[in-house]
């Protein structure tokens, strides 16, 4: 019997798949993202929004308001760690949570290398704008990967420049000669073994979510049809009019991101979403933190 | 003969590809006309939560009800053991199709930390299995009808009922595919063996 393997640690991501995970702030709001069909919730002192707002070093959410969410709810619950924070990491290993997001939306601890993931029996995911900072990430240790997008913004053409970009990468490699794998390795920054099986799968070895903006189920649905796997809700759902009505129609429009009828269907009566942000007239752009 | 894979939520695609490997017809399931087109039905692992409410409000839970009772095969792999039991022992008034007359424990062996893969011997496949639990759940209680297939520590992780049979692990995550073949085998679909 053998714990925490890769097989048991991205087996564990593809259960995610076609679904939607949502940020919650308290245990009652965990309960609305888990009667509303949420696939697992990401427990946070703040939602991207707001951190933005707040300014100051953004860091791992306090035990006690994880310990409380875990407490709410039966689906996975992950928490997010600065990148490279490893004793942050270990902590939240220890109290149990299902998956770490060593995550761009806080602030970084360590700004020249990220956590070395395959050290840990718990799961990671990470962010990427493209291949070779997945493939990066993979080569960590990470056993999920999602777009950045600009986290807090309501904005997701952010989340669909990622997801293009690592789709069209991987487009790439498929089409690419054996002989060219090696330089196209070195050129985007990432191991020739994984540039391999990129190539062999035609996808990332591991599941990949969208992230980083989507505010509508119209949004979801979008980043569905550009390739993802599932969808991450960070602000969109907790900072809409009316968060039980938004988190249940993303969640439709996640599953059924192929059928207008059912989309049109679910994106009716789904009260305001919430305000949305310019990404050129961002202070801080969240999606340049990590290497 | 049509095999469908319940794809409202969760890892149908490797369910999918299992099947195709077997050379056996199959598609997604996502809504009451497709499950209408199949002669046989996987309930793939994912959230037990997100897929019972998306079952029963689109209306496939009803129709699978009726196909169940008049003989259709369904297999129920982790999250989908959970929806095909009676009642989930730390959840009771979590919503379950309670088709299969067992009671099961969620999250049974723990969280995500606790996840694991262990080799075990199911008879009825020709022996050892490599068993991947993730946040798995466990039997707590069996009926008279239900048939203990595979047990791991005292407890049964994999069971038949007539037309129903469910596990606690994963056999879409892996190479392996034996328990897909038994399956197929209770549908009578003819395909081609693969190893």
């Amino acid at each position: 019997m053998e714990k925490g393997t890769w097989t048991v640690k991205t087996g564990f991501a593809d259960m995610f798949k076609g679904g939607v995970i949502m940020d919650v702030t308290t245990a009652e709001q965990a309960k609305i993202a888990e009667e509303a069909g949420a696939v697992a919730v990401m427990a946070l002192e703040r939602v991207p929004a707001d951190i933005r707002k707040a300014g100051g070093v953004a860091r791992m959410a306090s035990i006690a308001k994880i310990k409380e969410i875990m407490q709410a709810v039966s689906i996975p619950v992950m928490a997010k760690v600065r990148i490279g924070h490893i004793a942050e990491a270990r902590i939240l290993e220890a109290l149990g949570v299902d998956f770490i997001d060593e995550s761009e939306v806080l602030t970084p601890a360590d700004d020249r290398f990220h956590i070395n993931k395959h050290e840990f029996k718990v799961p990671f995911v990470c962010g990427a704008r493209d291949l070779g900072e997945a493939l990066r990430r993979i080569a960590e240790g990470a056993a999920m990967i999602r777009t950045k997008g600009e986290a807090g913004t309501g904005n997701v053409v952010e989340a669909v420049k990622h997801m293009r970009r690592v789709m069209d990468d991987i487009r790439k490699v498929t089409t690419m000669l054996d002989d060219e794998l090696v330089a196209y390795a070195k050129e985007i920054g990432a191991p020739v073994e994984l540039v391999r099986e990129v190539k062999r799968l035609g996808r990332l070895p591991v599941v990949n979510f969208a992230a980083g903006g989507v505010a509508t189920p119209a949004d979801a649905a979008l980043m569905m049809i550009l390739g993802a796997d599932g969808v991450f809700v960070g602000s969109g759902i907790f900072k809409s009019k009316d968060p039980s009505k938004m988190a249940r129609a993303i969640v439709m429009a996640v599953t059924y991101w192929n059928d207008p009828e059912m989309l049109l269907k679910v994106s009716e009566d789904i009260g305001e979403p919430m305000p949305g942000l310019e990404v050129e007239e961002l202070e801080v752009r969240m999606q340049e933190r990590g290497w | 003969m049509m095999i469908g894979v319940l794809g409202l939520q969760g890892d149908f695609r490797e369910h999918l590809w299992a099947l195709q490997k077997l050379n056996a017809e199959a598609i997604v399931v996502k809504t009451v006309e497709d499950l209408k087109r199949v002669s046989g039905l996987i309930i793939p692992g994912g959230e037990s939560t997100t897929i019972g409410r998306l079952a029963r409000i689109t209306g496939i839970a009803d129709e699978l009800h009726k196909r169940v009772i008049q003989g259709m095969p369904v297999y129920g792999t982790c999250a989908g053991m959970i929806l095909l039991a009676k009642r989930i022992a730390n959840y009771p008034n979590q919503y379950s199709f309670g088709l299969m007359d067992i009671v099961v424990e969620r999250n049974a062996y723990g969280r995500q930390v606790e996840s694991f893969e262990v080799d075990l011997p199911i008879q009825v496949i020709g022996g050892k299995f490599k068993a991947i639990f993730i946040r798995a759940p466990k039997i707590v209680e069996c009926g008279d009808k239900v048939e203990i297939l595979a047990e791991y520590n005292g407890s049964p992780v994999f069971v038949q009922q007539d037309n129903l049979l469910a596990g606690s692990f994963h056999p879409e995550l892996g190479n392996d595919l034996r328990v897909h073949e038994y399956f197929l085998r209770m549908v009578g679909v003819k395909y081609a063996g693969v190893h």
